[in-house]
């Protein structure tokens, strides 16, 4: 399965390492949308540092849905699933696969928008450890859901459409979790946010579980 | 001989339309068999339905000894299919295509060179994003990915659209040589050529069912469906 996994993992970067779609359009368009954001709130200067945690998620939310539709384009639009499903690949392999490169791309674009954050909202990063580790429990959160909805989508019609409609309301609380994380992180409230990390780490095994037991059978519905 | 496809009263449906009405297919293990009919007869449909990827909803199919349904993941591996779509990265180059699906089928990597260069693939063009060549390249790389596999079954809807006459001798020469070495092929398409030399037997297909011995022309096919020839 870790094998399996490894290669479809080192596929799907190597297709991004050509294409550079995460880099030059998904990671763009976060910015923008932050950038966005700063506009709408640039009368409210102390209120757009409050609102800095939830506006960097709902923008790590977006970015996580294109990076996921892409992900499984690449199987969908010359028939490549088929060779997946007439494979040697064990379908938990495949799964993980998938999930571990949508996650690593994630993670860079999460660093890119810290910085835009940063330059944009005039946020002072603080609590290292609490950032760093909600972010990674969000990422894998993000990705396994997203990977299990976008087999789910990946027969229907008009999927393009339809996958953010069912990820928005699935992946809601990762971004409500992630937001308290940071905002307790950024000593913005007096929650604990490690309670939030600890929520964070349940949805994400959660949904690897279920994903990796799950994939085969979702593969199947094509 | 032993049978590498059995078919009998094979039903696929598509919501309440059926794609096989009643499918009966008999393939001897080592032969090349030409499956023959018009748009919609359920060419691709039968290719889909043996490979495991179309479930039935009534009759029966053993393919390679194992039941399609049952034995899905033993059966799959053993199987190559090349459909409509080449079922290729188009961002990746050729080698790297190829590469992936030896990787997958747990295939040495250096087959996969050895491949593309069978099927007259090398130097520059296989370094090259598999979404910038040619029709017939494309072909020729998704070709390569199912010799990659070495299955025991191959599968192929149209395997010659695209390729110029010396790359469709050479597909005919390495379905020959499958053959040979023990692999059964089920080829469909509604090309008018001479199958004769490469395959001994054809059926047709029409309304999702498999008129088995028919040989020659199949009635029906207007012109306008029949694909010019490269």
């Amino acid at each position: 399965m870790w094998r399996d996994a490894l290669v479809v993992a080192g596929k799907d970067l190597r297709i991004e390492g050509r294409a550079k779609v995460a880099l030059n359009q998904v990671g763009p368009y976060a910015l923008v949308v932050l950038l966005l954001f700063g506009f709408a709130f640039d009368e409210d200067r102390p209120l757009l540092v409050q609102a800095a945690p939830g506006l960097f998620w709902v923008a790590v939310l977006f970015s996580a849905v294109l990076a996921v539709q892409r992900s499984f384009s690449l199987e969908t639009s010359d028939g490549a699933i088929d060779g997946l499903r007439l494979s040697r690949l064990e379908p938990a392999g495949i799964f993980l696969g998938k999930v571990a490169a949508v996650a690593l791309q994630l993670l860079v674009l999460q660093a890119l928008l810290v910085m835009g954050v940063v330059v944009l909202f005039h946020s002072r990063l603080s609590g290292g450890a609490l950032l760093a580790l909600t972010a990674l429990a969000s990422t894998v959160g993000l990705a396994t859901a997203g990977v299990v909805y976008a087999a789910v989508s990946m027969s229907l019609r008009a999927r393009e459409t339809l996958l953010p409609l069912l990820l928005a309301p699935v992946l809601a609380p990762i971004v409500l979790a992630a937001t308290e994380a940071w905002r307790s992180a950024l000593r913005l409230s007096n929650a604990d946010g490690w309670r939030w990390v600890g929520l964070l780490a349940c949805f994400a095994a959660i949904y690897a579980a279920g994903g990796t037991l799950c994939f085969g059978t979702l593969m199947e519905e094509q | 001989m032993d049978l590498a496809v059995r078919l009998r009263s094979a039903v696929v449906l598509a919501g309440h339309y059926p794609l096989l009405a009643g499918a009966d297919l008999d393939v001897d293990a080592g032969e090349i068999l030409v499956v023959r009919g018009p748009n919609g007869a359920g060419k691709t449909s039968l290719l889909r339905a043996l490979a495991g990827l179309l479930p039935l909803s009534a009759g029966e199919a053993t393919v390679l000894g194992l039941d399609p349904s049952a034995n899905a993941r033993q059966l799959r591996p053993l199987i190559g299919l090349l459909g409509h779509r080449n079922g290729l990265y188009e961002d990746l180059d050729a080698l790297q295509n190829v590469r992936f699906a030896a990787a997958a089928a747990r295939r040495p990597r250096p087959e996969a060179g050895e491949a593309l260069e069978r099927l007259g693939l090398s130097g520059r063009t296989i370094c090259l994003p598999v979404g910038t060549l040619s029709a017939g390249q494309r072909r020729r790389v998704a070709l390569a990915n199912l010799l990659v596999r070495q299955p025991r079954l191959w599968l192929l809807d149209e395997p010659h659209a695209g390729l110029d006459v010396e790359h469709r001798v050479l597909l005919d020469d390495l379905l020959a040589e499958a053959c040979q070495a023990g692999a059964t092929v089920v080829l469909a398409s509604h090309e008018e050529r001479d199958w004769g030399p490469l395959a001994p037997r054809e059926v047709a297909m029409s309304g999702g069912t498999v008129i088995d011995g028919l040989l020659g022309p199949v009635p029906s096919i207007a012109p306008s469906e029949v694909p010019s020839v490269a």
